[in-house]
């Protein structure tokens, strides 16, 4: 791929660094508890929880697995999992 | 209204989990909508979301350097002006770029009234290059540059008020807020770029690794900012505080003992004289804003 | 038609055919002359532009910046401290490749502070990534103009650059110029389509950060982008010679070089006082000619070595001083490097700094010197003083 003038770029491509291999903990979503706030979708700093058939989704792809989500959901529906791996 | 759905900040950034101005990014871009175009400083933020090829940004963006990201966007502005084009010119920039090194070109770009947004994301020191103090640095914090030491209690100073020294340059329009009220960003981002005039807007942004806490209490530590009084989420309109959040407030001990950048203050000993100065500064502020319940 | 004008004046009038959609600037002496009339013109409804009156130099490059970034064709005109505050700047406008045209009237740098001319200013930033062509006269800055928004916008070079210029030497004199009407300016310098841009429509990110794994290459991207500025300089230093009459097709220009035994090498207004001291040498029997370089930046290495070759002796003008370097001149180390002949002997002399005037007389000291074999040193020190 030759470089682009002035190390330029067009949108897209930082989905090309999968930042779910950073995590350590993963959030389970209980759905049973959730309100469909968007609390978590709201707060999280990857952008990575999408509204996918009405249930608020993790794309652990991206998700750093950092908790903000599980501390802030007001009806404690996500909780923080030791990741398998 | 903006629309909150609206993801224009990618994932795939490589800021830390739980990343205050990574939040930040992404709220301040619901409240603009995609019809901006940004500025960047160098600095954290631009350094987690741009390595070259790949940017998180789904609006236009130029970083260009440290200090001059509002003198970028006066000639944005400009340009834009003469070819009849109306994109929003917002400027995002750490602390270190906002409160120090790019004194000079904001002071010039506020003075000569371009119709720009400044928004600093607030994390309270240089956190790109090791977290140095920075004039935003606030009372007794322990950085790397000001270190609690045997005879030191951290930063020795306290926190610049930019938000008053811009709102004298005769912004129309001064707000902080905290990525803790992740609504009140996206609405005082809103009202800044379609207010005519340079304004300006400062986001508390924690920043777990400069702080030291845990990256799931990013928000939680924010919050506590507000309820002790070191933080006050105020409008100021053409000078005037419009509005400020009103708090029934803790002691300031609630927020400070969250964080090792304070530590020194509770260990080995607890320094009742130092936390009684930093009590004294929130007091202080509670009055200013009339905050308290 | 020629009109007896101010050497700022024809630049001012020259920026102005160039249609700049934004102008920021600072004032600086010498170079004030040049943005007051660019304001009059503003201010007047001569010149349809956004002219922003900035706080610092260093702001104007970068609001020049951040406007050539959105699409606008713009200018800026600098000297001295000015452009040494804008060195950062500088050499991020190269980088994000954004063809910024900047009028340099020279000027010394300090300390100690001295508002007269010398070349130091823009020759300490050489290494910036702008082309830098040197004037001699008010026709060559005013044609310089036009000729510099051509090759920073074509598609193969996207590089920023400098006309420089001797401050109070040629930016405070009156002399003769030809400017151009608007229609002939208009078709040899259409409007600019810039090839990177930001828009909201079609949004991109400029200005990334580059690991080891790229940085490398983007600076040879620009030095590559460099070399074809001076084949983009020849093609339309023809296309203005068609249009004007006026040649620009080198980046040199020989004076009685052909047969010479010793050659002069000088940049900018000297070179127009060398010209006269070398008929008068001529007169008397001394084989003399002198090499006149225009782009510093490139720097036509070929082609001096060309000019030169058979030239025993030579002798360069340098109104700057490379502090620290053995031959002093920062312009002879390269035109030695270009001659690359061992038998060639080529010195350097600093003379005239801090707006010390260079006349007949010392150009013709200057060979006395080097026919003696002194060399790399200062001309015209006062000994009393040391």
């Amino acid at each position: 791929m030759p470089l682009n003038i002035g190390c330029s770029a067009r949108p897209g491509k930082s989905q090309e660094n999968k930042t779910g291999s950073w995590r350590v903990f993963k959030p389970d979503f209980h759905y049973d508890l959730c309100t469909s706030c968007g609390t978590c979708q709201m707060i999280c700093p990857e952008g990575c929880i999408n509204l996918i058939d009405d249930k608020f989704t993790p794309d652990y792809t991206f998700c750093k697995g950092c908790g903000l989500c599980a501390e802030q959901c007001p009806a404690d529906a996500i909780s923080m999992k030791k990741e398998e791996k | 209204m903006a629309d909150k759905s609206l993801e224009l900040f990618d994932a795939g950034h490589r800021a830390c989990g739980g990343c205050g101005p990574a939040l930040a990014a992404r709220l301040i871009l619901k409240g603009c909508g995609p019809h901006t175009i940004v500025t960047v400083s160098t600095g954290c933020m631009e350094v987690f979301s741009t390595p070259y090829p790949e940017t998180a940004w789904k609006v236009p963006l130029i970083h260009s350097l440290f200090e001059n990201a509002s003198a970028v966007a006066s000639g944005i502005e400009a340009s834009l002006k003469k070819q009849g084009r109306n994109e929003h010119v917002i400027c995002i920039c750490g602390d270190g770029a906002t409160f120090d090194i790019g004194m000079l070109c904001i002071s010039g770009a506020f003075e000569r009234g371009h119709n720009i947004t400044y928004i600093c994301y607030d994390n309270e020191a240089y956190m790109n290059t090791g977290i140095q103090r920075s004039g935003a640095t606030p009372y007794d914090a322990s950085t790397t540059t000001s270190p609690a030491g045997r005879q030191s209690f951290g930063n020795s100073r306290p926190k610049k008020d930019l938000p008053s020294i811009l709102a004298a340059h005769g912004a129309p329009y001064v707000a902080t807020c905290s990525v803790a009220y992740p609504n009140d960003i996206i609405k005082k981002v809103e009202r800044a770029v379609n207010t005519e005039g340079p304004c300006y807007i400062q986001v508390h942004a924690p920043c777990c690794t400069g702080w030291g806490f845990d990256g799931k209490k990013t928000m939680a530590v924010g919050k506590l900012a507000i309820e002790t009084g070191l933080w006050v989420n105020f409008e100021l309109v053409n000078g005037s505080v419009e509005k400020a959040k009103k708090i029934k407030r803790r002691p300031v001990e609630d927020y400070l003992q969250e964080q090792k950048r304070f530590r020194h203050l509770f260990k080995p000993n607890r320094n009742d004289a130092e936390i009684a100065k930093i009590q004294a500064i929130a007091d202080v502020n509670a009055l200013k804003y009339g905050i308290d319940i | 038609m020629l009109q007896i004008m101010e050497g700022s004046h024809a630049v001012a009038e020259a920026v102005k055919l160039c249609r700049p959609d934004v102008i920021a600037a600072y004032p600086i002496t010498p170079q004030t002359h040049i943005v007051e009339r660019l304001a009059d013109m503003v201010a007047d409804g001569e010149l349809d532009s956004e002219y922003i009156c900035v706080e610092s130099e260093f702001s104007a490059l970068s609001a020049c910046l951040g406007a050539s970034a959105a699409g606008s064709r713009v200018y800026s005109a600098t000297s001295s401290q000015g452009l040494l505050l804008m060195a950062e700047v500088c050499f991020n406008v190269a980088g994000m490749r954004q063809p910024v045209v900047m009028s340099i009237a020279n000027r010394a740098v300090g300390a100690p502070l001295s508002i007269w001319n010398d070349q130091q200013d823009s020759i300490s930033l050489r290494d910036a990534g702008w082309f830098q062509w040197y004037a001699e006269d008010a026709q060559e800055i005013s044609d310089f103009h036009f000729l510099a928004y051509k090759v920073a916008e074509d598609n193969n070079v996207l590089l920023p650059g400098f006309i420089c210029f001797d401050g109070f030497i040629l930016s405070h004199t009156y002399e003769p110029v030809d400017i151009p009407d608007q229609e002939s300016v208009s078709a040899f310098l259409p409007p600019y389509h810039p090839v990177i841009q930001l828009d909201a429509t079609d949004p991109m990110t400029m200005g990334m950060y580059a690991t080891p794994d790229y940085y490398m290459e983007f600076r040879y991207e620009i030095d590559k982008a460099m070399t074809q500025s001076a084949i983009a300089l020849r093609k339309a230093g023809s296309e203005f010679k068609e249009h004007f009459g006026r040649d620009y097709g080198e980046l040199i220009e020989e004076y009685r070089l052909s047969d010479a035994d010793f050659a002069f090498v000088a940049l900018g207004s000297v070179c127009g006082t060398i010209k006269d001291a070398v008929d008068e040498m001529r007169k008397d029997g001394k084989k003399v000619g002198l090499l006149k370089i225009r782009s510093y930046r490139p720097f036509p290495a070929e082609e001096i070595k060309k000019a030169l070759s058979g030239i025993p002796l030579v002798a360069i003008i340098e109104k700057n001083l490379s502090i620290g370097s053995r031959m002093k001149g920062a312009v002879g180390l390269e035109v030695k490097d270009a001659i690359n002949d061992s038998g060639v002997c080529v010195y350097s002399y600093i003379i005239g700094l801090g707006g010390r005037d260079i006349r007949k007389l010392h150009i013709r000291g200057v060979y006395e010197e080097a026919m003696k074999g002194n060399g790399d040193t200062f001309y015209g020190l006062r000994e009393e003083l040391l």
